[in-house]
């Protein structure tokens, strides 16, 4: 069966800086791939290949059987509608109420009516338990309420595939762990693909069937949870023994 | 220091090639379909509607102090009947489009570059294309048919203004009622002084949208980027308006010669 994501010999500079060095991985359809790795090693880069926010400079980048890296117009747009984004910061238009946020890819991609994207919208809202802050705008939320709101937006189309960057960071042990059992639950109930950047070592076990360790710009180990703790790579070892959790 | 200087020109070139190549993009985009109605309403109203108050006063000041300086000259030569009409003319002709444009550029200017800069440093632009949406077309290509749009509505709204104001300073002058000043006001000018002067400030829109559009989109450096954007938004439009403005008197000139008679 065609992966979900491949990744062929992916390298990417920015000026002199080579953040991307050859990378290549495969993640299959309904399963979770998360990429751990210390800051500034390429995690958020690799995440925005995928939605071809980023190009390669060599290699391909496939999103099914569709070459995202050199596509353009309605095509990457075609490819777009089916991934879900949650970005580190969270992203959403301050212009904008959390609802409406929400609904925005509701009101772009679909022919529902209002009240059907209204009745969606609230579904995912609560879903992250951010129900009453519908009507809010952006910036009368904390960050880790933003976080959650755009976890929404990401996931209102019920994408198959979600690329999710730092889920856990500024969110506490117990909102974090909420948002670990839904992603869970979108991987094991509705067989979404998951792609996962975090530093948070048990939200990585729970939520990955394969991690990936990125160092220098290159995968230097990847495997279950387990292989990679016991990995003859000590840097890998360490990072996945750490107890550090968000 | 000549490898410096080089450099400078070199990079100034190579900006002027990529906003022109913007500006080419967006003038190319604002006629292709799928149109973003709602969006480019939303715009018109944010940009245009929402200028009004700022272009209404400022007209009536200028209304104003145009009329005293005219006055003045004109007291000299026993000619103070013709004040309303001299001024509907400087009004429509050139105050009216140029300073509208460059109070325009200031009021929206800094607006969209600060409002796309702060988009681009937040990853908001980058989330509308991840959601599968033409971020030039939704952000730019809106703001600069607003713009087109908006722009010689509020010159129209400026020359009103100005003349109004112009009205009030004849009639605390001399008692001048409100009819016999219009009605002199109007008499010299007509719709070829009106619509080419007008028509340019569309283009004055064009230049506004566009420059502060490419400031914002290509900012980087975070909010001090932001801050850098929105002023040179202002910066860069007034200056590219004041100089455009001269081509377009004379290509003006040009297509209507009894406008420059």
């Amino acid at each position: 069966m065609t992966p979900a994501v491949r990744l062929e010999r992916v390298s990417k500079s920015f000026g002199s800086h080579k953040v991307l060095d050859d990378v290549s991985f495969e993640v299959p359809r309904g399963g979770g791939f998360v990429i751990l790795g210390r800051s500034g090693t390429g995690k958020s880069v690799t995440l925005r290949h995928i939605v071809a926010l980023v190009r390669p400079d060599a290699g391909k980048v496939f999103v099914d059987d569709a070459e995202v890296s050199v596509m353009k117009g309605t095509e990457l747009a075609r490819v777009r509608r089916g991934i879900g984004f949650l970005f580190q910061n969270g992203a959403l238009f301050d212009s904008i109420s959390v609802g409406e946020n929400v609904e925005f890819p509701l009101r772009r991609h679909t022919q529902l009516n209002d009240s059907e994207i209204r009745d969606r919208a609230r579904g995912k809202l609560r879903a992250v338990g951010l129900e009453a802050e519908y009507d809010k705008m952006p910036a009368a939320l904390s960050g880790g309420m933003r976080k959650r709101a755009a976890l929404a937006r990401a996931m209102v189309l019920d994408p198959p595939l979600l690329l999710v960057d730092e889920p856990s960071a500024g969110l506490d042990p117990i909102t974090t762990d909420e948002i670990d059992a839904l992603l869970s639950n979108l991987k094991e109930q509705g067989g979404t693909t998951l792609i996962i950047v975090t530093h948070n070592i048990p939200s990585a076990r729970r939520l990955g069937d394969t991690l990936a360790m990125l160092h220098g710009g290159r995968i230097v180990e990847q495997g279950t949870a387990e292989a990679l703790a016991q990995s003859s790579n000590e840097m890998v070892r360490t990072f996945l023994t750490s107890q550090y959790a968000g | 220091m000549l490898d410096a200087v080089g450099r400078l020109i070199l990079s100034f070139l190579a900006t002027a090639g990529d906003a022109s190549r913007f500006a080419l993009r967006a003038a190319r985009e604002v006629f292709t379909p799928p149109f973003e109605v709602r969006e480019t309403i939303r715009q018109i109203y944010e940009l245009g509607l929402r200028s009004a108050p700022l272009i209404a006063v400022s007209g009536l000041a200028v209304g104003v102090v145009l009329s005293m300086h005219t006055r003045a000259s004109l007291e000299r030569f026993g000619a103070e009947s013709m004040i309303p009409a001299g001024l509907a003319i400087a009004l429509v002709r050139e105050t009216g489009p140029l300073t509208a444009g460059l109070l325009l550029s200031g009021r929206i200017g800094a607006g969209i570059g600060a409002e796309l800069g702060a988009m681009r440093v937040t990853e908001q632009i980058d989330a509308l294309e991840a959601s599968a949406v033409d971020a030039f077309r939704y952000l730019v290509v809106t703001r600069v048919t607003a713009c087109v749009i908006a722009v010689p509505i509020l010159t129209t709204v400026m020359n009103f203004s100005g003349m109004l104001g112009g009205y009030i300073a004849e009639s605390a002058a001399t008692g001048m009622s409100l009819r016999l000043y219009f009605t002199r006001a109007f008499s010299l000018i007509d719709m070829t002084d009106y619509i080419p002067a007008t028509v340019k400030t569309a283009v004055f829109g064009f230049i506004i949208a566009t420059m502060s559009s490419y400031l914002g989109f290509n900012t980087e450096s975070g909010t001090e980027g932001v801050g850098r954007a929105s002023t040179q938004s202002v910066v860069y439009s007034s200056v590219l308006i004041i100089v455009c403005n001269v081509v377009l008197v004379r290509l003006i000139f040009f297509l209507f010669p009894e406008v420059a008679g």
